[in-house]
């Protein structure tokens, strides 16, 4: 089984209203020097096969098609061993 | 003429819609999320409400019901397509309107009669309005913050592509007081205010929302 991670965060220069938040929470729970929290979402993908170019090009259109949102979002793909 | 009104899994506004559609003089179809099948309407309505449960982000897996390969096709061909709320945020996600819409920038649900200010009355969905008309609709969302890069507000502003504009405060965060925006051809259109609660007297804000489901008439489609 191949699997990828996909991680998909907002671009810098789109507001962040649920990292404002966390970012607000912090300090209260007495978390102090918190600068900035950016939240995004992490994907798990599991495909059939080995991990090959060919899936990882597919994971990366799954990324750029639906996993995120290009107008307001990045994403990163990361490789990950085959399980035994 | 015939408006179809889509009812995706967890819209919310359809039933508004169609009953908005028949006030202003038009016969409503209601079109299902899952079919590939556009029943001959004229025009499309996607409603307000949350769509799959707005899971992965409003509008993104709606964008791939299958009755959206049949509306993206003809919004392309020029059928007027009007997105209100949830609707809206399908149009962005389905790359029938730029940009894209995130959550208010206070977090908090905004509920209120809001008031607009029609720019554009020259679309398929606005043209019985006069250029510059105030009205007040309702406004109801969590994820309205209109947002798009610098290039992208500057050509729809430059166009004349803003349709409303939010007055007396902004409430969401939208970029430039955006409440609703057209494509270039102007059949297109997405509206974060719901027109469709407001065209009876007896229930809403008055009756200023009407003039969305009355412009077709005038236009020349």
């Amino acid at each position: 089984m191949a699997r990828y991670v996909v991680d998909v965060m907002p671009k810098q220069e789109i507001l962040d209203p649920q990292g404002k938040a966390v970012l607000g929470a912090l300090p209260r729970l007495g978390f102090a020097g918190v600068v900035d929290v950016r939240q995004g979402k992490r994907f798990e993908v599991e495909v059939e096969g080995e991990p090959s170019d060919e899936t990882l090009a597919e994971v990366r259109k799954m990324a750029e098609t639906l996993l995120s949102n290009p107008v307001i979002e990045d994403y990163e793909v990361h490789g990950q061993a085959s399980d035994q | 003429m015939r408006i179809g009104v889509v009812t995706f899994p967890g819209s919310l506004d359809d039933d508004d819609a169609r009953r908005a559609v028949g006030i202003g003089g038009h016969e409503a179809v209601a079109l299902w999320h899952g079919d590939h099948d556009l029943q001959g309407v004229d025009a499309v309505i996607l409603p307000g409400g949350f769509s799959y449960g707005d899971y992965l982000r409003c509008g993104a897996i709606s964008r791939f019901a299958p009755v959206m390969t049949e509306v993206v096709a003809a919004a392309e061909q020029g059928m007027p397509v009007l997105g209100i709320c949830n609707g809206f945020q399908i149009l962005c996600e389905s790359h029938l309107l730029p940009g894209a819409l995130i959550r208010n920038d206070h977090r908090k649900f905004v509920c209120k009669d809001q008031k607009l200010r029609i720019e554009n009355a020259r679309t398929a969905w606005t043209s019985g309005y006069d250029e510059g008309a105030e009205i007040t609709i309702v406004l109801k969302n969590g994820e309205g913050g209109y947002v798009a890069d610098a290039d992208t507000l500057d050509r729809l502003e430059g166009e004349g592509r803003v349709v409303a504009r939010y007055l007396d405060g902004n409430p969401n965060g939208s970029l430039h007081d955006i409440a609703g925006i057209t494509n270039e051809r102007g059949n297109v259109v997405g509206l974060m205010p719901h027109p469709e609660h407001a065209v009876e007297a007896l229930t809403g804000a008055g009756t200023d929302g009407l003039g969305f489901f009355t412009s077709l008439v005038a236009a020349p489609v």
